[in-house]
């Protein structure tokens, strides 16, 4: 029963919560760059606003392009939902795993990279090839990061590998910071934070993930934005998770231990966070053709992950 | 002596995995200024790693050999390194014999090489001596592939170095290091770094540039 009403819990959170953790990405930003910076729940009456809005739609759309908002939204959401944040104890959880969280993404990016490319503009089919030349080489380090974690905890679930690494199962192990900075990498890549993709911008020639969704208005770019947002709180809550899971609630846990769970919870998104913001105040974007030799790097800091275990678990 | 705990030794491996990831930031490096910087940046670590086996070995005179490494390898040697491209005016981008992505390869490569050697090496060895000399050796491999890939001299000599914090790295991990062999070592290459650095203006002077591709053409062999 409380498994249920974790989920239930877990499934409104990233929502809610998502706006505001971009928010405070952008306050700090801002205050770090000199300037005042909008309220951090600015993006809730973005979302507002843009939900009031008719959504206008171009004459060379077909129905891919309508329908890719819901698609991508509700892939990211669900992905989402099953990464525990707060609780372990989550009715789906044994249902997903590391890989299908990889494939839920996926799909979300499918879709987007269709919907740019079904309008017909230069900016869209440019976003789109793009992306996918980010996700041929991130999804490999993604992956790869899955494979070490699940080596090292003997399941491909979060959930599990998260009770393995509270119960003591890992001590500090070099393949662990060798995923986690493999994991950073690819989550940078992911969600188009800065030297990747520059969310704050629209010139031509660096643009990305925006270049996928400038035709969209009102409730569909309402939705794309959304489903941007609940992506970032994904990665955060999967490294909080996973590489600092102190606090998480566990079955069995009472009232306090979930209270704890959320204060943690929010207390690692607030870290996560700010560090996001310092470090992209501090370095500058990449060219395009130096992605590869950065989610090359995060491929191969992986594979060392991988290669390190056979060594310390003297295999 | 007090037995030394397994959270020490994951510690010791996780200073020395960063060592290793310093190492291959070197390779990732394009800019002269950014090598001389990550070099100085695993000489820290390096030293970080000595007084860390100071720590749990109750060995102080590996806190000498930390100190060496704090003063010679992470400040005087980059500084130097700083001052002699400066003065040869050459802070430009590194020019590889190979592009960038391959090196890394290689590198990873070179990695699993070390661990396949050592492991049936030190069957005997507990598995987390093992991981030190793996860890290491993989350092010292990586130097000598900076080495081999760079046509600059001054990025060939943080190639030298980088190999030679590997070595310093594989003797620290190991018990019963002589003090004196580690303060040699130190000052030979403080002696190595001031010749490399007299070298640099005579390639310079004579062949006005430091690419030593050029140097090749007068090697004998190819005519």
């Amino acid at each position: 029963m409380s498994a249920i009403l974790g989920q239930i819990g877990q499934i409104f959170l990233v929502v809610a919560l998502a706006p505001l953790i971009t928010g405070w990405v952008r306050l700090v930003k801002s205050r770090l760059q000199g300037r005042i910076g909008a309220s951090p729940l600015q993006p809730y009456r973005d979302i507002y606003r843009l939900l009031q809005k008719e959504a206008v739609v171009a004459h060379s759309a077909s129905w891919v392009f309508r329908t890719a908002p819901y698609v991508t939204f509700a892939a990211v959401w669900l992905a989402a939902a099953v990464i525990p944040t707060f609780t372990t104890n989550l009715f789906l959880a044994p249902a997903a795993d590391l890989i299908a969280l990889v494939a839920l993404l996926g799909v979300a990016r499918f879709w987007t990279a269709l919907a740019g490319m079904d309008v017909g503009t230069a900016f869209g089919g440019l976003g789109a090839s793009r992306e996918m030349m980010i996700a041929s080489l991130a999804e490999p380090a993604m992956l790869m990061v899955s494979f070490s974690l699940s080596l090292i905890s003997g399941t491909t679930s979060p959930a599990q590998i998260i009770a393995f690494i509270l119960g003591g199962g890992v001590g500090i192990e070099v393949s662990m910071g060798l995923s986690l900075a493999a994991l950073i990498m690819v989550a940078i890549a992911e969600n188009g934070r800065i030297p990747i993709d520059n969310p704050a911008t629209h010139l031509e020639l660096t643009m990305v993930h925006e270049a996928m969704v400038l035709e969209y208005s009102g409730r569909h770019l309402a939705l794309m934005e959304g489903a941007g947002m609940v992506r970032l709180t994904l990665f955060m809550a999967l490294i909080g998770g996973i590489f600092a899971p102190w606090g998480i609630a566990v079955p069995g846990a009472n009232a306090v231990g979930v209270v704890v769970g959320l204060a943690a919870f929010l207390a690692k998104c607030f870290v996560l966070a700010t560090g996001l913001a310092v470090f992209e105040t501090m370095i500058a974007k990449m060219r395009v053709f130096r992605y590869a030799a950065f989610l090359g790097g995060a491929l191969l800091l992986g594979l060392l992950a991988t290669v390190f275990l056979y060594v310390s678990e003297a295999v | 002596m007090p037995p030394i705990s397994q959270s020490s030794y994951e510690v010791a491996h996780l200073i020395g995995a960063t060592v290793l990831m310093a190492g291959f930031q070197l390779l990732y490096q394009r800019r002269l200024f950014a090598v001389l910087n990550t070099f100085a940046f695993q000489a820290l670590a390096l030293a970080a790693a000595a007084a860390w086996q100071a720590h749990i070995q109750n060995a102080p005179h590996l806190y000498i050999t930390a100190g060496l490494a704090l003063v010679f390898k992470a400040m005087i040697v980059p500084f130097a390194l700083h001052w002699l491209v400066e003065r040869l005016g050459i802070h430009k981008t590194v020019e590889t014999a190979m592009s960038i992505g391959w090196t890394m390869i290689a590198g990873v490569a070179l990695v699993a090489l070390s661990i396949l050697l050592v492991l049936p090496v030190t069957a005997n060895a507990a598995a987390l001596t093992r991981e030190s000399l793996a860890l290491a050796m993989s350092v010292v491999l990586l130097g000598l592939l900076m080495m081999i890939t760079r046509h600059n001299a001054v990025t060939q000599v943080v190639g030298f170095m980088a190999l030679e914090n590997g070595l310093i790295l594989a003797a620290v991990s190991a018990k019963g290091m002589p003090l004196v062999v580690e303060i040699s070592i130190a000052f030979s290459v403080l002696v190595a770094m001031t010749l490399f650095g007299i070298f640099f203006f005579r390639i310079r002077e004579r062949f006005d540039t430091l690419d030593l591709q050029n140097l090749e053409t007068y090697r004998g062999d190819r005519q």
